[in-house]
């Protein structure tokens, strides 16, 4: 499958597959039918984090240059990043320069008002560190904004600003990726499910970076990710349990917070729930998603939603309908009931 | 609508009508969001509402700036929570002294309306989306009688109120199926540094102090409950004295 290219092709020519409900076929639509999926009393859970500039270009003790990009929260005050050697985001992330050896307690310098220092260096990979900035919130966050850029994807025509990395409904700057699944939900579809008596709920969850180009760490992630789960989607979901409707998460990272609250019970958590086939869902009923090739580690979580094969054969009939894939491409539907 | 608690981000908030408001909104329990160009004056100001027990956050940044908005919406989410009530307070005269249109450069009026169209236009949208979630918010565009009236020579402000006039109300119109207010407010001539700016030789006597104008837009989000969205409103109506 082709990758979308670019965050602004045309609303109208999104396209979306329906897997499985109330009759299993596949069924193919343009993204704007959507709502028309969806029952009265279902709940559509979003992911309201808003995405960080977490890739930030600087220096190493050594004067040496590096990209560090921020990959997950590790507590209240540090965080897991990746660390590449020079380059831009036109090369591939497996095609990149290797950083300068990290060490604990160096610092590495990004601008005048933002330095981090190296807590530890993971076992996994000398590139996974984990880091505290030097300055206090309110300062370091807005150093970030200012000299920050969005995470990139080498396959894109032009470099991503932080307007394009943002679901409509983004709030709290948790995510160090986009959770993309929502990328194609504008107000006029949110509004249309509201006036169809489909609810809408949100939580708000950490998606971690999807990818680094060493192998060895990319299977070794999702790193824990935060999430924070209001108690008014906790009662939203128990409602909408008790009716028999069904919960629909927009993005797998919704699916991850969910499923990993123990009995729902409302607050902040943090989730290292790992989906795939052999997982049991409790909470989620169905999950909206991008189009993601077997070889992604994405494809293991959507296998949580419907087997293997039905998957597969949900990806070729994609390709050959020419679907695109990746953060800004078409999307897919899978529900269990 | 009781304002304790409640999280309010105030563009133009070092001077004038915008600091007024946040120390009132501030005495209300508010959480201040406090956003402006300068860092001197809003670092006076929190120190301020400090003083008097209150909360507040300042943040950095130029509303006219595109890419600012982002670093305003997650900051501010971040120090403060979710935004109840966004006050679009900051605005520009342009160049002052005021001059007439065909003596006003064209990149002038562009960056008034980046100022006061643009900017409060962004800004909006991207904080309506969380509102929209939650399904309640307060969005009070300040206006101007210059918005209706067609005065000399303040063509570039005066058409980019009005312009910001019309986008509320057909703001309000497509959110109709919601719960979120939205509205804006004529304050009427207060004495403030934009006022002398444009009009230097004025009888500072015959202006309203921005303390009392702020005391009236505060009564206006208490009574929001009573307000229609889209409403055009004007501070020296006697419901909110």
């Amino acid at each position: 499958m082709k990758p979308a290219n670019s965050p602004r092709f045309r609303k109208e020519e999104q396209k979306l597959m329906v897997l499985g409900g109330s009759d299993s076929s596949l069924r193919e639509m343009k993204f704007s039918e959507f709502p028309s999926v969806l029952n009265p009393g279902d709940l559509v859970v979003l992911n309201d984090a808003a995405t960080l500039p977490a890739s930030l270009h600087g220096n190493a003790g050594s004067g040496a240059p590096i990209e560090m990009r921020l990959a997950a929260h590790a507590d209240d005050s540090s965080f897991w990043a990746v660390l590449f050697g020079p380059g831009d985001w036109r090369i591939a992330t497996e095609d990149r320069m290797p950083p300068p050896a990290p060490g604990q307690e160096d610092v590495l310098t990004f601008s005048e008002g933002l330095h981090a220092k190296i807590l530890e260096v993971s076992p996994v990979s000398a590139r996974l560190i984990r880091i505290k900035f030097l300055e206090k919130e309110a300062d370091w966050l807005n150093e970030i904004y200012r000299i920050g850029k969005p995470i990139q994807y080498s396959y894109l025509r032009e470099a991503l600003s932080l307007w394009d990395v943002q679901n409509v409904y983004s709030s709290r700057p948790w995510a160090f990726e986009m959770p993309s699944a929502g990328h194609a939900l504008d107000w006029n579809l949110l509004l249309q499910i509201k006036k169809r008596g489909i609810k809408l709920a949100s939580l708000t969850h950490a998606a971690g970076i999807s990818s680094t180009g060493e192998p060895v760490l990319d299977a070794f992630l999702p790193l824990p990710e935060r999430y924070d789960l209001p108690q008014e989607t906790v009662n939203q979901i128990l409602e909408t349990k008790a009716k028999g409707k069904r919960v629909i998460a927009v993005g797998t990272s919704v699916v991850r917070a969910l499923e990993s609250a123990v009995h729902l019970r409302a607050g902040i958590g943090r989730t290292e729930l790992r989906l795939n086939s052999d997982y049991k869902l409790r909470v989620v009923d169905g999950v909206l998603s991008g189009m993601h090739d077997t070889a992604e580690s994405h494809f293991q979580l959507l296998s949580t939603f419907a087997s293997k094969n039905l998957l597969q054969e949900m990806l070729n009939f994609a390709e050959k309908k020419g679907y695109l894939n990746h953060e800004f491409g078409d999307s897919c539907l899978i529900l269990t009931k | 609508m009781n304002l304790k608690g409640k999280s309010v981000l105030i563009t133009g908030a070092s001077q004038g009508l915008g600091r007024a408001l946040a120390l009132e909104l501030a005495r209300e329990k508010a959480k201040i969001v406090a956003i402006a160009r300068k860092s001197e004056p809003l670092t006076n100001l929190m120190a301020q509402i400090k003083s008097e027990g209150g909360s507040s956050f300042a943040i950095l940044a130029d509303v006219s700036n595109k890419f600012a908005i982002y670093a305003i919406t997650a900051q501010a989410a971040q120090l403060a929570g979710p935004i109840d009530i966004l006050i679009n307070n900051a605005s520009t005269l342009g160049p002052t002294p005021l001059r007439g249109l065909m003596d006003s450069d064209c990149e002038d009026l562009a960056q008034v309306f980046e100022t006061n169209f643009f900017g409060p236009f962004r800004l909006s949208k991207a904080l309506l989306g969380p509102m929209l979630i939650k399904d309640k918010g307060v969005i009070l565009n300040i206006s101007s009688d210059a918005a209706t009236s067609p005065y000399e020579n303040w063509g570039a402000y005066g058409s980019s109120k009005l312009a910001f006039d019309h986008l509320t109300r057909i703001w309000a119109v497509e959110l109709h199926s919601t719960q979120i207010k939205i509205l804006s407010v004529d304050p009427g001539e207060m004495d403030t540094q934009m006022h002398a700016d444009a009009i230097p030789d004025a009888n500072r006597a015959l202006l309203a102090r921005p303390s009392d104008i702020a005391h009236r837009l505060k009564n206006i989000l208490l009574k929001i409950d009573e307000i229609a969205s889209g409403s055009r409103l004007f501070a020296n109506d006697e419901r909110f004295a």
